[in-house]
């Protein structure tokens, strides 16, 4: 965000290498494998979306890119350094924004800055994080008093003042109503754009895959394998109703095993 | 529903009652049957002869007091008819109301008619004869109480903060101190009170000590319990934010934790009050119990009274400035609960 400010539009995002990564829960004694032998090379600047079933292991596998969680087998790496601990070049987006209801918008968007203790000299950061989502007016707000797009967006804004270099966003969108997710998917793409960050996607919403990712990679059932790739190289802004689109929707949909949905 | 019924136009209004239904004219009728009431309390107790061979040096005093607050209600009154910020007094006129009743009846049985028994009720001049005769002693005795609950609630309460915040955070900490807790903890602290006063080298410290230990079970309990229930939802979120373990404790715990801690706290407090008045009475030679203690053997019943008064209003200023403090330091949770 700050080179993008700087007026550097050169990629600054960082690579994510996922070397056969598997991953056991211990679920009541047996051991429950969620994660089987997953390889992926995700290149700077990329924007790639993880589409699987509910339930599958998708959100888990973002654990294990934020460093929340140690996998059992395989080596997860950022630009060729292997992944131990959560790091704020590493900044994940949950699901549910998780707001702290203590702090106002404003302080929680600067939250990260704070723990790291750089919020007296990058104070001018959460301004323009703010300005970034569209929440200029809320800095003095509490989390109970956003909608729900609204706490989507603080909870953007707190990920994106860390200058991140890799976002990791577990099914951000999920909670939201549909036209507030519409509008939601546009803003994503154009932060995308203008910070140039690498971005990992969990959905289970295949359109929102198509529309945001230049690749979709689709998993099987629990434990999760890597089914298909599907590349999306459509230019932005994307069309749901353009012809190559219902192609390659119809593809995804086949590797889902849901071709007579459609 | 009142507000819709109100927007249409009654015809009550139209036939003169709606002189009655204005505020400030409410206001200025409750106000002023609040003055009355306390001129009936003034009236009685001046007019009405005390009963033979009584003594009550403070009669015309509390008659003049009470016609002085009378005149100051009726006054206020009529300044709500201008004056918004007097209309406020309506909210507590029906209280002070029944409080003149209550004054002119307590008045009547036993400084007029005589009907309950002496020295154990005495009439309200009685009260006001000890207040005014014995504030040196009673002063003491609010200062010494205060100084007493003061430092032994501080300290329980920093301790039990400091302990629930230990139990809730290590594993470690957890082991030792939780089952000393759990067994230690029901005891009530005034069990402790025989061996206290043997142990500790003074009887303030060892009030200081029961005092600290019945405000600091509950404080380290509900503390430990607002850390365990934190969401773990929220320790990711600033660990994938670059947090030290120091910032999840004092900037993810604790804030968390907070709306539990003062649960705590209130109910520390209300602990600590009973075991202040029982080491007062029992041990300490000074403060509000030990005036208790030593009016009662006095016969001097007008002087518990007295002492029990001003002992409710500082338990009750204290909880009041607890609830305060809360307010201010949880703001955020209102909208999010019922407040």
């Amino acid at each position: 965000m700050v080179a993008a400010m700087a007026g550097d539009h050169s990629v600054r995002g960082s690579t994510l290498t996922l070397r056969e990564v598997s991953h056991r829960f211990n679920f009541e004694g047996q051991p429950l494998p969620v994660l089987d032998r997953i390889s992926l090379q995700v290149g700077r600047g990329e924007f790639v979306a993880i589409l699987g079933p509910s339930g599958c292991g998708k959100s888990t596998l973002l654990r294990l890119v934020a460093g929340l969680d140690t996998p059992t087998a395989g080596a997860l790496l950022t630009e060729g350094r292997e992944i131990e601990a959560p790091d704020p070049s590493r900044v994940v987006v949950f699901q549910d924004p998780t707001l702290y209801p203590w702090r106002t918008v404003w302080s929680n968007v600067a939250l990260g800055l704070e723990a790291r203790g750089l919020l007296r000299t990058h104070r001018e950061r959460i301004e323009d994080a703010l300005r970034l989502v569209g929440l200029t007016g809320f800095a003095n707000a509490y989390p109970h008093q956003l909608s729900g797009g609204m706490a989507q967006r603080a909870a953007l804004a707190r990920a994106l003042v860390n200058d991140p270099t890799l976002l990791i966003l577990d099914e951000p969108l999920g909670q939201l109503d549909s036209l507030t997710r519409i509008a939601m998917q546009t803003e994503l793409v154009s932060l995308w754009q203008r910070s140039s960050f690498t971005a990992l996607l969990v959905t289970h919403d295949v359109e929102e895959a198509l529309l945001l990712a230049g690749r979709v990679i689709v998993l099987s059932d629990r434990p999760a394998r890597i089914k298909a790739e599907v590349v999306n190289s459509q230019p932005y802004p994307r069309h749901r109703g353009n012809p190559h689109f219902v192609k390659l929707r119809r593809e995804v949909f086949e590797h889902l095993g849901l071709e007579d949905a459609w | 529903m009142s507000s819709v019924i109100d927007e249409v136009p009654r015809p009550s209004e139209k036939s003169g009652f709606g002189f009655f239904e204005s505020s400030a004219t409410r206001s200025l009728i409750g106000g002023l049957s609040v003055a009355v009431a306390w001129s009936i309390v003034a009236a009685l107790t001046a007019f009405w002869p005390d009963k033979p061979e009584s003594d009550w040096v403070y009669t015309g005093g509390f008659a003049i007091a009470c016609g002085a607050l009378a005149l100051a209600l009726a006054l206020a009154a009529f300044a709500g008819v201008r004056f918004v910020a007097f209309q406020r007094l309506q909210r507590v006129a029906p209280w002070l109301f029944a409080l003149g009743l209550f004054l002119a009846a307590w008045e009547a049985v036993t400084a007029k008619l005589g009907l309950l028994p002496l020295p154990f009720f005495p009439p309200p001049q009685a009260i006001v004869e000890v207040v005014i005769d014995d504030w040196g002693r009673l002063a003491e005795g609010i200062f010494a109480s205060a100084r007493l609950l003061a430092t032994g609630y501080f300290l329980g309460a920093a301790l039990g903060f400091v302990t629930g915040v230990a139990i809730g955070w290590s594993r470690l900490a957890g082991y030792w101190i939780h089952p000393v807790l759990r067994f230690i903890g029901p005891l009530p602290a005034t069990a402790w009170l025989p061996l206290a006063f043997f142990v500790f080298p003074s009887s303030f410290s060892a009030s200081i000590f029961l005092i600290a230990l019945a405000t600091g079970f509950p404080v380290t309990v509900l503390t430990w319990s607002g850390v365990a229930c934190v969401k773990s939802a929220y320790y990711d979120i600033a660990r994938t934010l670059g947090a030290t373990q120091r910032f999840l404790v004092l900037k993810v715990a604790i804030p968390a934790a907070m709306p539990h801690v003062f649960v705590g706290l209130f109910m520390g407090l209300g602990n600590s009050f009973a075991v202040l008045v029982v080491a007062e009475m029992l041990g300490v030679k000074a403060g509000l119990g030990w005036y208790l203690q030593w009016a009662q053997g006095w016969a001097a019943y007008a002087n518990m009274y007295a002492a029990l008064l001003l002992m409710a209003f500082l338990c009750s200023g204290l909880i009041t400035l607890l609830f305060r403090f809360r307010d201010r330091l949880l703001s955020w949770q209102k909208g999010l609960v019922r407040w």
